[in-house]
């Protein structure tokens, strides 16, 4: 199958292991992967702060890019969100029937990282090894916006050498909302600080996650507080091999 | 007109309010242990439920349907309550209802009014109203009466007093009611409150409340609660004015059906409310014998012409998406600046007020979806206060560096190409941030970050340039 990779802007910018990761996971699984170049952003900055005309043009260029391609993999469960959620309502609102018709083109072809591996190529042992004790946040647009359910602890669940410790109060918010985080440093510093009690309370040695956007607030405290717990998006877990942790 | 929200417009930005709370260690303590306890218990009775979903559903179906056919109900209920002996009165705003119920007060020439169960009445500042006339309000719910004698003002729409411990209500009771011996015993503070309020029930012949639900088709009024003060309140005196926002409306008696097993489960972790309050009208002979229904718009019917912001009127009051949001349970309610507090209050309080107040609460939520999943009337608030965002920035009263910056960041994601420059000009403006392989003290309105997180610097290679390196060596 050929899966086509929408990194997204962040991971682009921040975190592109998480990208090699993916490309290598889905390669050692027997597909190919494609990255169409011209892309950059799904427009949820934008659209969450309340800039509704420049998430537009940035849904616009996502899907002139993405028009093509058979299925797409999207390592982030919140860009996922913003497309389902937002999508139509956005293209709705221009009224016109060519972008109303491109977003339901689009819509049936994205997974998330972990939808595309446990639902689509119906796969939960992707052969990995990753020989750490182990946290999972499971983000909130995961949780109440894809409804993820258990696809990424049944994957971690299959990857040798790894012990899953299960996160107290998981399903709270890590504080971090985009630029919620900017506009109310302190609410979300205050939220930020209940996460990291529970993931330090799980004694465990890394906190993953299928969002980095999460994972780049709890481990920023994880690092300013020098808890030794760090941050890993669950592609890069999934990716490593007995044969070596990738580059 | 003069649509206003309690102290909404005069009250501080949430994030300076929030400030000031987050450092305030009783409140959050107070805070976060009955949040934790209302949450747990209301988990609990909903799973109790295997119709939960369609309970939720029929109450949205129900309210979508009462809210697109207002008037007809509105004047339904008139004919059936005035057809019950009671009488109606029409109120625009806040100034117009608290004329008539300071006209109907004096036209029976009392100076003293015992009130329950009316968050609507702080909405419209009615206790200013009627001390400015010279009528003394008693509040009777517990709650409202510590918050009454404490001075304070309301932080949860169904526990208003959630912020308080009882070692604080001690105090507060032993100050205002003289009481030097009281111990923070609860069976003790109830039974000082009990002695306090007897008296009232027994001689203030006039009451005001609020009501949980009103029936078109009957012209009933419905309200719901624990304590009994309510139930005394309503029967007790020989006149009562009841002030209801005109969303409270539902189309029939069976309707309640639904909205009587949602409220109490969502409210209080409860099956039921130990006391339901329903009457009809004036019985001869029996309870009061004057009612009166005061009709509340005060901005409602502006949301109500909202596509979007109008499923904010389906909102049943009962604080469950107080409760559960992850914001709240750090702030307590005074960071909202009304008496509309947690998620529904930062969407409903800047809704009624036109957008002229409140800009700032749209954005006090990280729109992480926990009020929307409890809400037994599936308001989806994250759409909502993102539709109010939309309008915060459409209306230009965004701050100046936020503009800025989501414009830059609008044209650096523009195409392929700005996003790499971008991305290289970041690489080079944070070199004097970094140290030790982190950004640990950034300027301006990125301070707050850095404040408590440090910052993964932007690493030599992007995603793209690595792909495109892999693709040239293949």
């Amino acid at each position: 199958m050929t899966i086509s990779l929408f990194i997204t802007c962040y991971n682009d910018t921040l975190f592109p292991e998480t990208g090699k990761a993916t490309v290598i996971l889905l390669e050692r699984l027997g597909h190919t992967v494609e990255f169409r170049a011209a892309q950059t952003c799904c427009g949820q900055m934008h659209f969450n702060t309340g800039y509704v005309g420049d998430a537009l043009s940035m849904m616009r260029s996502t899907l002139d890019v993405f028009a093509t391609a058979e299925v797409i993999c999207i390592p982030s469960s919140s860009c996922v969100a913003m497309m389902r959620d937002q999508y139509p309502h956005i293209a709705q609102s221009t009224g016109e029937p060519a972008l109303i018709n491109a977003v339901s083109r689009f819509l049936p072809k994205v997974f998330e990282l972990s939808e595309l591996l446990v639902d689509k190529l119906g796969i939960t042992d992707v052969g990995a090894f990753f020989p750490h004790a182990v946290t999972l946040h499971p983000s909130c647009h995961s949780i109440r916006s894809l409804h993820i359910g258990n696809k990424p602890q049944e994957l971690l669940k299959c990857v040798r050498g790894l012990t899953l410790i299960e996160l107290p109060d998981a399903r709270q918010c890590c504080g971090f909302g985009g630029t919620f985080s900017l506009k109310n440093p302190e609410v979300s510093a205050a939220m930020l600080s209940d996460k990291v009690q529970c993931v330090l309370e799980t004694r465990a040695e890394f906190c993953t996650a299928i969002d980095n956007s999460c994972l780049m607030h709890i481990g920023g405290a994880l690092s300013r507080q020098r808890t030794g717990v760090r941050t890993v998006h669950i592609a890069e877990i999934l990716a490593a091999t007995d044969a070596g942790a990738i580059q | 007109m003069s649509i206003r929200v309690g102290e909404a417009a005069e009250a501080p930005e949430f994030p300076t309010a929030a400030k000031r709370l987050i450092q305030d260690s009783q409140i959050r303590r107070n805070v976060r242990h009955a949040t934790d306890v209302i949450r747990g218990k209301r988990n609990r009775v909903v799973a109790e439920l295997d119709d939960w979903e369609q309970l939720r559903a029929s109450a949205h179906a129900i309210k979508e349907h009462t809210l697109r056919n207002l008037v007809r109900y509105l004047e339904q209920f008139e004919a059936a309550c005035t057809n019950a002996g009671g009488e109606v009165h029409w109120a625009q705003d806040a100034d117009e209802a608290n004329q008539t119920i300071v006209g109907l007060i004096q036209a029976e020439k009392k100076s003293e009014v015992i009130k329950v169960k009316t968050m609507t009445s702080d909405e419209i500042g009615l206790n200013t109203a009627l001390e400015a006339a010279g009528i003394i309000p008693s509040e009777t719910d517990l709650a409202d009466l510590i918050v009454q004698l404490g001075r304070d003002q309301p932080s949860h729409i169904v526990v208003p007093a959630l912020h308080r411990n009882r070692a604080e209500i001690r105090q507060i009771f032993r100050r205002e009611m003289n009481l030097p011996a009281l111990s923070d015993d609860p069976e003790e503070l109830a039974a000082a409150a009990r002695a306090y309020l007897r008296e009232k029930f027994l001689r203030v012949d006039i009451a005001i409340s609020g009501a949980n639900f009103v029936i078109a088709e009957t012209g009933t009024v419905c309200v719901v609660e624990s304590e009994g003060n309510g139930r005394m309140c309503l029967s007790l005196p020989q006149v009562l004015i009841t002030l209801i926002g005109i969303e409270k409306i539902i189309p029939r008696f069976e309707d309640l059906e639904v909205f009587l097993q949602l409220l109490p489960r969502s409210a209080t972790g409860e099956r039921m409310n130990p006391y339901n309050s329903i009457w009809t009208g004036v019985s001869p002979g029996d309870g009061p014998q004057r009612f009166h229904v005061v009709l509340l718009d005060n901005g409602r019917t502006q949301v109500l012409a909202d596509e979007v912001g109008r499923q904010t009127l389906d909102c049943i009051r009962c604080g469950a998406c107080l409760n559960a949001c992850p914001v709240y349970q750090q702030t307590g309610g005074h960071a909202y600046g009304s008496v509309y507090a947690g998620p529904i209050g930062a969407i409903l309080t800047p809704q009624l007020q036109s957008m002229q107040h409140s800009q700032t609460l749209p954005y006090a939520s990280s729109l992480c979806g926990a009020c929307y999943e409890v809400c037994p009337a599936k308001i989806n608030i994250p759409e909502v206060l993102l539709h109010l965002r939309s309008k915060v920035v459409e209306n230009r009263d965004a701050p100046v560096y936020e503009r800025v910056a989501m414009k830059i960041a609008a044209l650096a994601l523009k195409n392929a190409d700005r996003l790499s420059a971008a991305q290289s000009v970041g690489r080079i403006a944070q070199k004097p941030f970094e140290r030790d392989g982190v950004i640990a003290n950034l300027p301006g309105f990125l301070r707050g970050w850095t404040a408590v997180r440090d910052l993964k610097p932007i690493p030599k290679q992007s995603f793209r340039q690595w792909w495109a390196e892999r693709d040239q060596s293949k």
